[in-house]
């Protein structure tokens, strides 16, 4: 039997004063927001930090939540914009795929492997790994289409483009995930191809 | 077939398509016409296979996790807030329509001045000319026209002004 609330119902609860019902939500998209920030930015404890005030910034701005999108989309939304407000403060470097410092950086991820995750021939970590050295722009891209089940469209919402743009670049995002799985691991990419 | 093979040239466009039909987002006639070349094509066929690995390998990846205090440490935050009041109702329409009024009052009283000001008897019947060098404008503020006018905008001021106040008032006083 599906028993799992809708999103809806456990905002206007929250909404009614039920400050607990929101733990619920958080619980649910804790690991998709997490992920997302993790795009950008790639410490781990102040990607933490921005994920909790993405929470935060949701829950005082819950009553602006119209419904007319999906709350996750809305979520999104906060998340991307919390992380570039973030990055902008710290200017801290965009990698850009055409920088030749991306390559520089993948190496460095690439050699600073651990003889575990080498011997691992699992094709999801490798795709994960080479999810991590793509630009924020093209990580995040890929995991919202992936992983937190938006639409073109919702991602068009969230990141404030056209829907043909996010077409766009996801193919080209997913192309140079490609190429990296290409140059950084061969093996693993000849037992897929 | 030959057909197909000059609506998807190149391999970059070969990409594109094939990530269209596995998106589930490529149109009724694409999606005919990319099952076709799949099936008769092999080159369209390995991309096809290559592609589509990717793509299953991406929904297979896993999503990072935070630390196990990741949503004890929101609920401790949002436990000493307040969910703001929705952006609609702190934008007072009255007050919007208030700056309307005031702004359109200026307007039209320029207007009226303006017109006031022409010389309808310059015997061209096709152009009015305002001679704006001749525009007197000491005689604006000395008129009672402008007195009515400028004593209209100030109420308006001390209304909205008003407005403003009392609703900061209800406010702070939490009413």
């Amino acid at each position: 039997m599906h028993t799992e609330r809708s999103d809806i119902d456990i905002i206007s609860q929250v909404l009614q004063g039920d400050k607990q019902a929101y733990a619920l939500l958080v619980s649910r998209y804790q690991n998709f927001v997490f992920t997302i920030v993790l795009r950008f930015i790639k410490s781990r404890e102040d990607a933490e930090e921005i994920a909790q005030d993405v929470f935060v910034k949701a829950y005082r701005s819950l009553a602006d939540f119209k419904g007319t999108a999906k709350f996750s989309t809305w979520l999104y939304t906060i998340t991307t914009t919390s992380c570039i407000t973030f990055l902008r403060k710290k200017k801290l470097d965009m990698q850009s795929l055409d920088n030749e410092q991306v390559f520089d950086s993948a190496d460095i991820i690439d050699s600073g492997m651990s003889a575990n995750q080498v011997e691992q021939k699992s094709k999801v970590n490798m795709v994960s790994n080479a999810i991590k050295m793509l630009s924020p722009d093209d990580a995040q891209i890929i995991t919202l289409f992936y992983k937190a089940e938006q639409s073109l469209e919702e991602i068009a919402q969230i990141l404030g483009i056209e829907p043909n743009a996010v077409k766009v670049r996801l193919h080209r995002a997913r192309t140079r995930l490609k190429d990296k799985m290409q140059t950084h691991f061969k093996a693993e990419v000849n037992d897929i191809y | 077939m030959q057909e197909n093979k000059n609506f998807f040239s190149g391999e970059e466009d070969m990409e594109l398509h094939l990530w269209n039909y596995i998106d589930g987002i490529a149109e009724a006639k694409e999606r005919t016409a990319i099952e076709k070349l799949i099936a008769e094509n092999a080159q369209w066929h390995i991309k096809y296979s290559e592609l589509l690995e990717v793509h299953q390998i991406l929904n297979s990846t896993e999503l990072e996790q935070p630390s196990l205090r990741f949503t004890k440490n929101v609920m401790e935050e949002i436990s000493k807030l307040h969910i703001a009041p929705a952006a609609k109702d702190y934008i007072n329409k009255k007050i919007i329509w208030g700056i309307a009024a005031f702004f359109i009052t200026i307007i039209l009283g320029m207007l009226v001045y303006l017109v006031g000001q022409i010389s309808w008897s310059t015997g061209s019947a096709d152009v009015i000319k305002i001679d704006f060098g001749k525009l007197n404008y000491s005689k604006v503020y000395s008129s009672t026209f402008v007195n009515i006018f400028m004593m209209l905008n100030i109420v308006l001021a001390l209304m909205l002004l008003d407005k403003y106040l009392s609703n900061k008032r209800k406010k702070l006083t939490g009413a």
